[in-house]
């Protein structure tokens, strides 16, 4: 039994990857077996992703940023800033090459949609390090939108869901906690509910997906090319996904 | 107006790169431009051989940046078109004897005496292909019908959009007719509806393309070259004409044809 809640760690979608902020209270190692249990529940989410550790008002050695880095290792996942109120905590990060670099030229996409009135986020498309403007309200239902077409190598991942105004290619990959919705062809590879909701569904255009997964399932296109593309939606049923016409 | 300096990458390698910079540079100075073909691919120097220009290199890009030379020194005058000079590569040198600032200054001195300075760019998405691409104004990818060559050409656009070197423009290269109307390559429209960006051109696959290149002749030169009648037509378009897209028919074979004079002697009867 831990003291530091799992449930209490907040994920969200940032500039440049993912942020995960650790609660007050408890102590450094808690704090750490908290995140492993919220890592462990969810590692096809973040697996190869990166994240920027928010650690609050804490005093961190540097011997305890190794160790969440090293535990962050092992899920496969890049600790790329630790951002702190501390200045001895933030010095120390500094020291490991975990500061937060000065606001890269962030431009936001000509394609990106218009600021929402309220808050506007930066999303990267990582391994591109590119902006897209997103209008974001309180997660976890948080919804992020991108209008544009996401190609080979490129990836997107974020705790909410996300709508793709535009195609997305073979070889790019979307990872959502909540429902992918693509109004284009849908070529890469997909995974709704990658925080474990199985009731998360993929909705398309055109549904041809090199991979798709939802959940802890995985499933794959059929193999000959369909003539004519129509609007599928696809959700797990009995265990199995399953694609259905949109919309009915 | 300021030069035109045009990128020619792809991704994968061996679709065409060198054969198209080359083959782009002769059709431009057919048409009277001031063209300077630069070769970025330094350690795998193709475009002299291609443009026959060999055995006439005497310095290269890297004497050049490294001070050995000057630029007038190392640019080659083609010797068929006098408004056409090449710019080879090293072969004893790899890539990062040249950096991206080196280009961007050989490039703004090559563009004050040139229409277009035309960048031959290694393949990969490296070093090589990140400096080639920094002085860009323009950029050309080159792509097969064939589903790789596409697959890397989608993930090269992703990052020239990315440099803000965008919108890029599209060769498909070595099409084979005949095996489209047989259903069994991708057509250029398969191939647009995944890259999504303006096409500039399609090239036939054709046999003279290989002759000339072994020789050293580019395509472009030659009258009755399919391929060559398209390099005309790209060139004519990076100028601004409007040049309509040809279309390519595999020339009927016997039996076709034959077929064909039964089916309109049944209609007359």
């Amino acid at each position: 039994m831990v003291s530091v809640d799992p449930k209490s760690i907040v994920i969200k979608g940032i500039r440049d990857g993912l942020s995960v902020t650790l609660p007050d209270g408890g102590t450094w190692p808690e704090a750490l077996a908290a995140l492993e249990a919220r890592l462990t529940q969810a590692p096809a989410f973040f697996k190869g992703g990166r994240v920027a550790l928010m650690v609050g008002a804490r005093a961190l050695t540097e011997d305890d940023m190794r160790q969440a880095r090293d535990l962050l290792v092992r899920h496969d996942v890049t600790l790329w800033a630790i951002v702190g109120e501390d200045a001895e905590t933030q010095r120390i990060a500094s020291s490991l090459g975990l500061d937060v670099p000065p606001p890269s030229s962030a431009r936001v996409s000509d394609l990106a949609a218009p600021p929402a009135e309220s808050r506007t986020w930066d999303v990267a498309v990582e391994g591109e390090r590119e902006l897209v403007a997103m209008p974001l309200d309180e997660w976890p239902d948080a919804g992020l939108i991108v209008r544009r077409t996401l190609r080979s190598g490129q990836s997107l991942r974020h705790p909410g869901s996300i709508a793709v105004i535009g195609d997305v290619n073979p070889g790019a990959e979307i990872i959502a906690g909540g429902n992918i919705v693509v109004w284009g062809r849908l070529r890469g590879t997909v995974h709704a509910g990658a925080l474990g909701d199985e009731n998360a569904v993929v909705c398309a255009l055109d549904l041809a997906p090199t991979q798709l997964r939802i959940g802890g399932r995985i499933t794959r296109s059929p193999d000959e090319r369909r003539r004519k593309p129509r609007p599928e939606t696809a959700r797990v049923r009995d265990g199995h996904i399953v694609a259905e016409p949109w919309g009915v | 107006m300021a030069a035109q300096v045009i990128t020619i990458t792809s991704g994968k390698g061996g679709v065409g790169k060198t054969t198209t910079t080359a083959n782009i540079g002769v059709a431009l100075a057919l048409l009277g431009k001031r063209v300077v073909c630069l070769d970025a691919d330094i350690g795998l120097r193709n475009l002299d051989v291609v443009l026959g220009l060999e055995n006439r290199i005497v310095y290269d890009v890297v004497d050049v940046i490294e001070g050995r030379c000057k630029l007038r020194q190392a640019l080659i005058k083609d010797k068929r078109l006098s408004e056409l000079h090449l710019l080879p590569a090293s072969q004893k040198r790899d890539k990062s004897a040249v950096n991206s600032a080196d280009l961007v200054r050989l490039c703004e001195e090559l563009g004050a005496e040139h229409d277009f300075v035309l960048i031959d760019s290694a393949a990969g998405i490296e070093e090589g292909f990140r400096t080639a691409l920094a002085p860009a104004n323009g950029v050309i990818i080159v792509t097969n019908p064939e589903v790789s060559a596409v697959r890397d050409a989608d993930r090269v656009i992703g990052l020239i959009e990315a440099a803000e070197k965008g919108p890029a423009r599209l060769i498909v290269n070595r099409l084979k007719p005949g095996l489209v109307q047989r259903g069994d390559m991708l057509d250029t429209g398969d191939v647009l509806e995944i890259l999504a960006v303006d096409l500039l051109g399609v090239v036939p696959e054709d046999e003279a393309v290989l002759i000339s290149t072994n020789r050293g002749l580019p395509a472009a030169l030659d009258e009755k070259s399919r391929a060559g009648q398209s390099f005309r037509n790209i060139a004519r378009r990076l100028l601004g004409e409007e040049v309509p897209f040809e279309t390519f028919r595999e020339a009927p074979g016997l039996l076709q044809r034959l077929g064909r004079l039964f089916q309109s002697d049944g209609r007359s009867a």
